[in-house]
C-alpha cells in the first residue's frame, strides 16, 4: 500500500491535487512558510532601513549650502549642491595630518594588542598551570571594570612614570617618614622607583604614544579582555591532535604555535584585529588620556573639540569669534562623522566576509 | 618511580610555558589595573593636590569626596538615576532583540549576507566618539523634539496614539510605559546590539543540525524545537550578553554620568571627587551585574 502511495504522489506533480490528498495540510504548510518569510523580510527591511537611513540623510545634508539648511521647503534633497562644507571640515579638523596620525596610531596599537592577546589567549586555552582560574577571573574582571574607574590614577601614573616604586620603602629618600607613610609612598606616586633611582627623576609619558603602546602590549588596551576571551574560545575548539603530532615530531612550543595554530586561527585573529582597529580609530577615551591635541593631532580628538573651534574659524578676525548657528554646527558635525566613518565602511566592505563569517563560524565545533 | 618524577616535571614544564604565554597579561594587570585601582581608591578618600613633576599629595578626607559626589554635586546623582533606569530597560530590550535577529540571520534566505553586513555596521557606527558627538549638540535634541511634536499634531505618530489609547484603558499602565520607552529607544537599541547578535549567532551555529533532524523525525514543530532545542542551547550565552550589554552601557561616551565624571576630572581637576564618582558608579554597575547574573543563571538552570 505504501508503495502505491509513493508512486501516486510521484506521478502527480500538481500542487492542488497533492494538497487535496493530504487533507489541506500542504496548503497550510506552504501558507505558513510564506507568512514567515514575508514577516521576516518586513522586519529585516525595517531594521536595516533604520540603520542605513541616518547615514543617507546625513550624506545628502552634507551637500547642502548653508541657506538650504534654513529653507523649510528643503528637507531631504539639497537645492544648491556644494562640496565646500567638506573643505571647511577638513580645515577645522587638521585633516590630512590628523587622519594619517590616526591611521598609524590605530595600526600600531591594534597590532600590538592583537599580538599580546593572541599569546595570552593561547596560554589560557592550551596550558594547565597553577592559579589558572584566578588569572582567567582577572581577564573577566578586565572586561567588567570600566577603565573610567582608573582613569585618574592612570593619568597620574603616566604623568610621572616610573617602575617599581618600592625603594622608599627600603629607605631611599625616606628621611623623616614614618613606616605608614613609606608604605603609602609605594602607591601614591611619591615613592622612588627604579628610573628615579638611576636617573634622578621620573619620565613624563602621559602625552606620548609610548605609554599607550606599553598598555596595548600588556593587554590593557581598549576592550582587550574581550579579545582574549574570544580567541581563547576559538583555540579551545581546535582539536589538539595536530599540536600533539607536531610535538611528537620534535617541534618546539613557539614553533608549533606559529606554524600550526596561527594559520588555523587567522580568520578569528583578523576579525579581532579589525575590531581593535575600528574601535581604536573612533576611540576618544584613551585618546584623550594619552594623546591630547597638544601633543599629537588625532582625528577623533579633533572631532570632539570641533564645535569650540568653529566660531574662530568662521570669523575674519581670529580674536573675535562669531556665533555659528546650531543647524550649521550640526551639519558640519555630520560631515566630520561621515569622514570618520567612510574609511571604516570601505574597510568593512572589503573584509566583510572574513569579519562576519569567521565570527559566526568561531563557535562551530566541527 | 622515575616515571613519576618525569611526569611531574613535564607538567611543571607545561605550567611554566603557560605562564610565559600569559606573562604580558599578568604584567599589564598588575601595573595598569591593580595599581591604578588601589591608587584611585586612595584618591577617592583623599584630597588630591597635584605637584607638577612630583606626583600628587594626598590629604586624608575620609568620606568627604563621596559626600560631595552624592549630596553636593548638582548633576551626578540625578544623572545616575536616569541612566540606570534607562539601562535596565535597554538591556532587556537589547537581549530580546539581538536574540530574535540572530535567530533570523541564522536562517537560510536570499540576501542573508547583505542583511548580516548591515546588522554588523552598528559595531562600527556606534563606537567611540561617534554616538556621543551628535548628542552634544542642542540642535539635535531640539530637532528630535520638534519632529515628535509635529508628528503628534498631524496624527501620524501611531505609537503616540496607541500609547494614549492603551494608557487610557488603564490596564497595567506601568508595563505599557516600559514597552513604549523601549519602542522610542529602538534606534539606540539596534545600534547597541551588534556584538550581542554576533555572540548569539556564534551560539546558534554551534548547535548540531542532527538535533533538529531528530526532533523533526519525532514530530516536533518548528516552534517546539525552538523552545526545546534552540533556546536551552543558547541560553548560557544570555549571561555573557547581559553582562556585556550592561558593561557597554556603563562605559558609553554618550552616557551622561561618564561625561560628568570626565568634566569633573579634566575641567575642574578634582581628582578626588571624580575618583569617588567612578567608584560609586562602578559599585552600582557591579550590583546590577551581580543581580542580573543571579537571576539569569537561575532561569537558565531551570530552562535546562
Amino acid at each position: 500500500m505504501s508503495k502505491n502511495n509513493t508512486v501516486y504522489i510521484g506521478k502527480n506533480k500538481n500542487f492542488w491535487d497533492r494538497n487535496r490528498r493530504s487533507g489541506g495540510y500542504l496548503l497550510r504548510k506552504r501558507a505558513g512558510q510564506i507568512a514567515v518569510s514575508v514577516t521576516r523580510a518586513l522586519l529585516l527591511f525595517g531594521l536595516c532601513f533604520m540603520i542605513i537611513q541616518p547615514m543617507l540623510t546625513r550624506f545628502s545634508m552634507s551637500l547642502m549650502e548653508e541657506k538650504d539648511l534654513y529653507d523649510s521647503t528643503v528637507i531631504l534633497l539639497p537645492r544648491h549642491v556644494t562640496l565646500e562644507n567638506y573643505v571647511h571640515v577638513a580645515n577645522l579638523n587638521d585633516l590630512p595630518r590628523s587622519m594619517l596620525n590616526t591611521l598609524w596610531v590605530s595600526l600600531v596599537i591594534s597590532l600590538s594588542q592583537i599580538v599580546s592577546c593572541t599569546l595570552v589567549a593561547y596560554g589560557f586555552a592550551r596550558y594547565e598551570f597553577p592559579l589558572k582560574k584566578f588569572w582567567f577571573a582577572c581577564v573577566l574582571a578586565v572586561i567588567i571594570i570600566p577603565p573610567q574607574t582608573i582613569q585618574s590614577a592612570l593619568y597620574m601614573n603616566f604623568a610621572n612614570f616610573d617602575i617599581l616604586r618600592i625603594f622608599t620603602l627600603f629607605g631611599a629618600n625616606a628621611e623623616g617618614l614614618t613606616f605608614g607613610q613609606r608604605i603609602q609612598s609605594v602607591f601614591d606616586g611619591t615613592g622612588t622607583g627604579l628610573i628615579a633611582l638611576l636617573t634622578g627623576k621620573t619620565i613624563n609619558l602621559r602625552a606620548s604614544v609610548a605609554a599607550y603602546i606599553l598598555m596595548a602590549l600588556t593587554c590593557m588596551g581598549l576592550k582587550n579582555g574581550l579579545y582574549i576571551y574570544m580567541m581563547r574560545q576559538y583555540f579551545k575548539n581546535i582539536p589538539t591532535s595536530l599540536e600533539e603530532a607536531a610535538y611528537v615530531d620534535g617541534c618546539g612550543t613557539m614553533h608549533t604555535f606559529i606554524k600550526i595554530m596561527l594559520p588555523d586561527a587567522l580568520p578569528t585573529i583578523a576579525s579581532c584585529f579589525l575590531f581593535g582597529f575600528v574601535w581604536q580609530w573612533t576611540d576618544i577615551f584613551y585618546t584623550r588620556l594619552f594623546l591630547p591635541s597638544s601633543s599629537i593631532s588625532i582625528y577623533s580628538n579633533q572631532m570632539a573639540g570641533m564645535v569650540s573651534r568653529m566660531g574662530r574659524y568662521f570669523s575674519a578676525d581670529a580674536s573675535k569669534p562669531v556665533i555659528v548657528p546650531n543647524a550649521r554646527q550640526q551639519q558640519l558635525i555630520f560631515i566630520a562623522v561621515l569622514i570618520c566613518a567612510v574609511p571604516l565602511i570601505v574597510l568593512y566592505i572589503f573584509t566583510q566576509r572574513t569579519f562576519v563569517e569567521s565570527l559566526a563560524m568561531s563557535g562551530s565545533k566541527e | 618511580m622515575s616515571r613519576d618524577r618525569k611526569l611531574i616535571t613535564m607538567q611543571q614544564r607545561r605550567a611554566r610555558t603557560g605562564y610565559k604565554f600569559i606573562l604580558p597579561f599578568i604584567i599589564g594587570f598588575v601595573l595598569f589595573m591593580i595599581k591604578p585601582m588601589i591608587q584611585s581608591l586612595m584618591m577617592s578618600f583623599n584630597n588630591v593636590k597635584i605637584i607638577p613633576g612630583q606626583g600628587f599629595q594626598l590629604t586624608w578626607m575620609g568620606l568627604d569626596n563621596y559626600h560631595n559626589a552624592i549630596a553636593v554635586d548638582p548633576y551626578f546623582n540625578q544623572y545616575m538615576v536616569d541612566e540606570i533606569s534607562r539601562m535596565a530597560i535597554n538591556t532587556i530590550a537589547t537581549l530580546v532583540l539581538s536574540f530574535v535577529i540572530a535567530v533570523i540571520l541564522n536562517q537560510d534566505f536570499k540576501g542573508r549576507t547583505l542583511a548580516r553586513a548591515i546588522f554588523f555596521l552598528p559595531v562600527i557606527l556606534s563606537s567611540g566618539v561617534l554616538p556621543g558627538i551628535e548628542k552634544q549638540n542642542e540642535f539635535y535634541n531640539m530637532m528630535a523634539g520638534v519632529a515628535e511634536s509635529v508628528e503628534g499634531a498631524s496624527g501620524i505618530n501611531i505609537s503616540a496614539q496607541l500609547q494614549n489609547m492603551l494608557s487610557a484603558s488603564g490596564a497595567a499602565s506601568g508595563f505599557f510605559d516600559v514597552i513604549f520607552q523601549m519602542i522610542d529607544a529602538i534606534y539606540d537599541i539596534v545600534m547597541a546590539s551588534g556584538i550581542q547578535i554576533i555572540v548569539f549567532l556564534t551560539g546558534l551555529q554551534s548547535i548540531s543540525p542532527s538535533l533538529y533532524e531528530a526532533a523533526d523525525v519525532e514530530g516536533c514543530t518548528a516552534w517546539e524545537s525552538f523552545w526545546k532545542i534552540t533556546f536551552p542551547m543558547v541560553s548560557p550565552l544570555l549571561l555573557v550578553n547581559c553582562i556585556y550589554t550592561i558593561v557597554d552601557f556603563f562605559m558609553k561616551n554618550d552616557n551622561r554620568v561618564m561625561e560628568r565624571i570626565s568634566t569633573v576630572m579634566y575641567s575642574d581637576f578634582n581628582f578626588g571627587v571624580s575618583s569617588a564618582m567612578s567608584w560609586i558608579y562602578f559599585g552600582v554597575a557591579l550590583v546590577f551585574i551581580a543581580i542580573s547574573s543571579f537571576i539569569i543563571s537561575r532561569a537558565v538552570k531551570s530552562a535546562q
